[in-house]
Order: C-alpha cells, then sequence, then structure tokens
C-alpha cells in the first residue's frame, strides 16, 4: 500500500493539461490540474504535492512567478517546467531559480518518465536521509534491553524472529518494565528501521486529543483547527506505530482504532479524503486485557487483532538474576554522562538491591541508581546511597488510607536522614515547624 | 485456456485505414486465448479530418476516441479499433495506444511496431508479438488496470519498444486476479 505520489499538472491549454494526466493516470499517479497559475498557488494552500509539472508560459501570473510563490508555500515539492521550443532560454533560467528540470514541448514520452522518476527516488532518499541521521542521534540515547534471565533471553529470541514480519504486537508487563525498550527494538530488527519509529502515550491524553493525535485534523475541523495536521498514523507511514498504554483508550476510540486496523485507511477528522497508509503496529499496556474485556471495558475484537504476537515481559522480582546485570550497565551509563569514573557497588549495597522488591522495575531501578551516583561521594555505591536503608530493606505494606500513607512516608524520609529535621523537611519540601506538627500528630517516634 | 466464456463480446474493428483479415483474426484467437473473452470484427470505421494533425503529420488519438464514444454505440463489452495511423497526444511525441480506463473504447497503432520503423529487419513473429502485447494492454487499461511494476507482465508501461519486446504477452499473476475482478465487476 504505497502512498501515491501526488501530482498537480499546470497549463491554460486543456488538450495538454488533459492528455498528459490521462497518460500520467495509467501509472497509478494521483492527479490534480489547474488552468492558471492563479490557482495552483491558491490550491496549493490547501492541498500538497510531490510534483508539479508547471507550463512556462502562461497569461496571467506566468511560469517562473508561479514558481517563486509555488516554492514559499510548499518548499519541498520539486517543480518540473514544460515549455514549448521557443523559450528553452527561460526554462534554463527556471532551474537556477529551483525547479528540478525542464522538459520541451511535446514531451518524448521516455524523458517525463525518467524525470518523473528521478524526482520520485530523489524524494526517498531525502527522506529516507533525514530519518537515518534522527535514528542514529537516537540511538546514543536507548542502551539496548538488558538481561540474561532465561525469560529475558525468550523475550530477545522472539524478538528476532516477529520483528522482519509485519505482524502486529502485544507487549505486556508492569510499569517500568520497558516495553517501549522493546518495541523499539523490535522496529529497529525490521525492514522498517530506516522509516519512523512514532510513538503515542494513549493513557496520557483526553479521548478528543488522542484521535486528532492519531488521525489529524483538517483545517476548520474544530474550533482552533487552523491548519490541517497529520496524524501519527500519517507520519508512521511505513514506519512502525507504538501505542502505549492501549488498556487506557475509551471504547469509542477502541471503535475508531479497530476499523484503522481492518481497513488500513482512515480519515483526517472533518476530511473527506480517504488515507491509505502502510504501518505496522505495535501495542503496550500493563493492564490486564483479559480482565477489561470480561469487565466490558475492552472490545474483545480489538484485542484479538492487537494479540497476533504477544511478548510479556515479567517484572523484575521475577528476574533478579539480571539486577546486577542492569545495574551495571546503568552505572556505565550514568558516569559516562556525568563525566565521572566508573563505581563498582559494595557487596552490602549489593545485597540491598537483590533483596529489594522493584515495584517500579527496570526504571526504578534505573532512577536509583542515577540518584546513588548523583548523592554517592565515594569511589563505591554503599548501602548508603540507597534510599532502602537497613531498616526499611523489607518494606511493610503500604497503607491505603492517605493519612497514614503520609505517616509512613516521613517515618522513612526521618529514617534515611538519621532524623535531620532540616534535611528531611528539605526532603518533604515543607518547613521544619510543619515537619515538627506532623511529628507530633502522627506521633512518629525515633527507632532504636 | 480460462473455462469462463463470457457472455458478452469484443469488438474489434480497422480504424481509418486497412487491416489485413489475418491480422485481425489472430488477435481474436490470442484475446481468447488470453482472456477467454469472444471478439467480433466489424467494418473499418472512418474518421474525421480534424483528427490528422497536419504540423505534426500523425493522428490524435484522443479525438479519435471521443469521435468513437459519440458516434458508435456498440453493444459489446468494449471496441478495440485497430490503425496504421501515428498516434499522439498533445503533451507526448507519440502513444502506442490510447484507452479510457474503465471504458468502452480503445486504439491500438501498429505504425510503431514494425520492425522496419526502427531499421530492422522485417520479422513478421516480432510484429505479432509486439500487437498482441499492446492490444492485452491496452485492453487492460480498459477494464480498469493501471500499469504494473513487473517488468514481465503485460501490463509494464511500455514507453520504448524495448518495453514492449522484453516482457510477456500475458498478465502476470497479481494483474490476472485484477482483470478477473474487474471483468466480473463490468456489467
Ligand atoms: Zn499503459
Ligand atoms: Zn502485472
Amino acid at each position: 500500500m504505497n502512498k501515491k505520489t501526488r501530482i498537480l499538472i499546470v497549463d491554460d491549454e486543456t488538450a495538454i493539461r488533459e492528455s498528459l494526466k490521462d497518460w500520467l493516470l495509467e501509472d497509478g499517479y494521483s492527479i490534480d490540474l489547474a488552468s492558471c497559475g492563479e490557482d495552483a498557488v491558491a490550491m496549493a494552500g490547501e492541498k500538497n504535492w510531490d510534483i508539479i509539472v508547471l507550463d512556462l508560459k502562461m497569461p496571467g501570473m506566468d511560469g517562473l512567478e508561479t514558481m517563486e510563490r509555488l516554492k514559499e508555500i510548499r518548499p519541498e515539492t520539486e517543480i518540473l517546467m514544460m515549455t514549448a521550443f521557443a523559450t528553452i532560454d527561460t526554462a534554463v533560467k527556471a532551474i537556477k531559480q529551483g525547479a528540478f528540470d525542464y522538459l520541451v514541448k511535446p514531451f518524448d514520452p521516455d524523458e517525463v518518465d525518467m524525470q518523473i522518476k528521478k524526482i520520485v527516488t530523489h524524494k526517498q532518499l531525502v527522506m529516507e536521509n533525514i530519518l537515518l541521521r534522527q535514528q542514529l542521534e537516537d540511538k546514543s540515547r536507548y542502551d539496548e534491553i538488558i538481561g540474561r534471565s532465561d525469560s529475558m533471553q525468550e523475550i530477545f529470541d522472539l524478538i528476532s524472529r516477529v520483528a522482519p514480519t509485519d505482524s502486529t504486537v502485544l507487549i505486556t508487563g508492569e510499569s517500568g518494565t520497558g516495553k517501549e525498550l522493546v518495541a523499539q527494538a523490535i522496529h529497529g530488527n525490521s525492514r522498517r528501521c530506516y522509516m519512523p519509529f512514532i510513538a503515542v502515550n494513549c493513557g496520557a491524553l483526553p479521548d478528543s486529543l488522542l484521535e486528532s493525535e492519531l488521525f489529524g485534523y483538517e483545517k476548520g475541523a474544530f474550533t482552533g483547527a487552523e491548519y490541517t495536521k497529520k496524524g501519527r498514523f500519517e507520519l508512521a507511514d511505513k514506519g512502525t506505530l507504538f501505542l502505549d498504554e492501549i488498556g487506557d483508550i475509551s471504547l469509542k476510540t477502541q471503535v475508531e482504532l479497530l476499523r484503522v486496523l481492518q481497513q488500513r485507511e482512515f480519515r483526517r477528522l472533518g476530511g473527506q479524503d480517504l488515507i491509505n497508509v502502510d504501518v505496522r503496529i505495535v501495542a503496550a499496556t500493563n493492564r490486564n486485557l483479559q480482565n477489561a474485556i470480561r469487565e466490558k471495558r475492552f472490545r474483545d475484537d480489538l484485542y484479538y487483532r492487537l494479540n497476533v504476537i504477544s511478548i510479556h515481559i515479567p517484572p523484575l522480582r521475577d528476574r533478579k538474576e539480571d539486577i546486577e546485570l542492569l545495574s551495571e550497565a546503568f552505572i556505565r551509563r550514568y558516569c559516562l554522562e556525568m563525566n565521572k569514573e566508573e563505581r563498582k557497588i559494595t557487596p552490602n549495597a549489593k545485597k540491598l538491591l537483590q533483596d529489594y522488591d522493584w515495584p517500579g522495575n527496570v526504571r526504578e531501578l534505573e532512577n536509583i541508581i542515577e540518584r546513588a551516583l548523583v548523592i554517592g561521594r565515594g569511589d563505591k555505591i554503599t548501602e548508603e546511597d540507597l534510599p532502602f536503608s537497613k531498616k526499611t530493606d523489607t518494606l511493610p505494606p503500604l497503607p491505603k488510607s492517605l493519612k497514614l500513607m503520609e505517616k509512613v512516608h516521613i517515618e522513612r524520609v526521618l529514617s534515611e536522614n538519621d532524623w535531620n529535621i532540616s534535611r528531611s523537611a528539605q526532603d518533604l519540601g515543607i518547613d521544619r515547624q510543619t515537619l515538627y506538627n506532623k511529628i507530633e500528630k502522627y506521633n512518629i517516634q525515633k527507632e532504636d | 485456456m480460462i473455462s469462463s466464456i463470457s457472455s458478452n463480446h469484443i469488438i474489434i474493428a480497422p480504424i481509418g485505414s486497412f487491416i489485413k483479415d489475418s491480422i485481425l483474426k489472430q488477435l481474436v484467437e490470442f484475446i481468447y486465448d488470453r482472456c477467454g473473452l469472444d471478439c467480433r470484427i466489424e467494418a473499418k470505421v472512418e474518421i474525421p479530418d480534424y483528427c490528422h494533425n497536419k504540423i505534426r503529420g500523425q493522428y490524435d488519438s484522443k479525438e479519435i476516441l471521443k469521435y468513437l464514444i459519440s458516434h458508435s454505440h456498440p453493444k459489446s463489452l468494449k471496441f478495440i479499433g485497430i490503425t496504421e495511423l501515428d498516434l499522439f497526444v498533445p503533451i507526448l511525441k507519440y502513444v502506442f495506444g490510447l484507452s479510457q480506463i474503465n471504458g468502452t473504447f480503445s486504439i491500438i497503432s501498429l505504425h510503431r511496431l514494425y520492425p522496419g520503423f526502427y531499421n530492422d529487419p522485417p520479422n513478421p513473429n516480432l510484429f505479432f508479438s509486439r500487437m498482441q502485447k499492446t492490444t492485452l494492454h491496452e485492453l487492460g487499461h480498459a477494464f480498469g488496470l493501471t500499469h504494473c511494476r513487473e517488468k514481465k507482465c503485460v501490463m509494464y508501461s511500455s514507453i520504448r519498444i524495448a518495453d514492449t519486446d522484453i516482457k510477456e504477452s500475458s498478465f502476470c499473476s497479481t494483474c490476472f486476479e485484477l482483470f478477473k475482478w474487474h471483468r466480473e465487476n463490468t456489467k
């Protein structure tokens, strides 16, 4: 489902316009016509073309002026000048002013065909270069997914097998397990790797915004839509669209999404034209979708569309053998970033890391390592640098009530700061008096 | 080759010039073999003078199609005109043929299919095969097909005669499926 190359033909002679249109239609291009420069310029405000074939000599606004105006509105559109024999000098001038090339009327079929194919290839190359550069820049930001546990080895194996296919993948796992990294690995190992990887956090946006984000909108589709905007589906064309927090979308948006997945085409909000896209979908959720289906909060037909291949990332507490490897990788990355010597972890600190439950998974481990490197002063990471001190290394189950939660939290911060009131108050973001009041109110006592 | 024989048929007629009966009969057989469609040969159609462009010394294929559309009302599925005249459209130096995409009429010029046009020695087999490919190609357009990316497929765009010589005188499997689909949806 390649997107059609869109061509605008501008010529005052009907026979020329029509015959070129017929001929290009046979090649499956999408064609629009304008009979004068003024019309072309007006149309360019509304619509975008890959190529404009422009007659040099027209009554009213001539080819050169039209080209200048068009280039202002749509600098990325390539222009092919057409000219009769007598005006070749001007055509050469047109090239100097930015036309891709010129063709002499009547065209040699061979020549038009070659010129158009040249532009199409050229545009693809430019696009691919932009994307390639972005990807290289991004790469340094993401370490690979790390793990030597059997469960992670299985995931690596699965990624390498499914990546080259175009299958839809559903990634499940608790928050912080690295679902987006897996999605990126799938994209990076697929034939789409030089095309865009576009991520949407479906849980972060309200319904109405999510739809316009996914499908885009036309100018005037609603108040505030001052220009036409491409949605994420269009931006991800030929690449991968990562739909994060898919379990959080409303039933209404689920219907829209299902329709796109089935038909691979959609309309922008307020738009008439059907837009075809070639997009691979990778979705992720930390919710139990089967429960959601039972509770009628998630459509089962959408679930089956998405869950063609499922990858479940286990929580960190179920693969504790990966903690050391992950910690080392994070230390390496952050020391490099902060321009510090690499640090080792003391055996005691290692034990604390091993025994902790990691409700926030890999992301929590990463945050804790980063924090330890910032606050730690020695050449090693010790248990002092870790937020879970000796006293709280086995955390009691968290209370449900907000008040109790506040009490437990204050106790924890006080203990982390060895009951230094000033520092604890600072960490809590309150003043010392307020902290004292709360200690009294909750009857918090120093243990020992 | 194809079992389903259409209830409808195709008309083949010479346009503006005499065409040997043997050539037309050859095309009838060929189309039946490739598409399972019956063809009938009809009498030569004369074309008006204005189709002739004296400056270019060629015939405007679009004007000929327009004339056919307004003056003949065939009770057939499709109408294929065959001519010896050299055809053009206003924007191009020449065309091998022209069709209304999804329409009734097509016209094919034999003028640039003869090896002699390219100063090559006469070769009847080569000429016949070029004619077959060009006809099937235009018929494909008349049934709504656009060009194919497969160089061997008859729906590959023939920009030079060399393109015609490289391709085969049949649809690739995809184009054949599309052809059948369009054929069933043209009533
Ligand atoms: Zn064609
Ligand atoms: Zn084909």
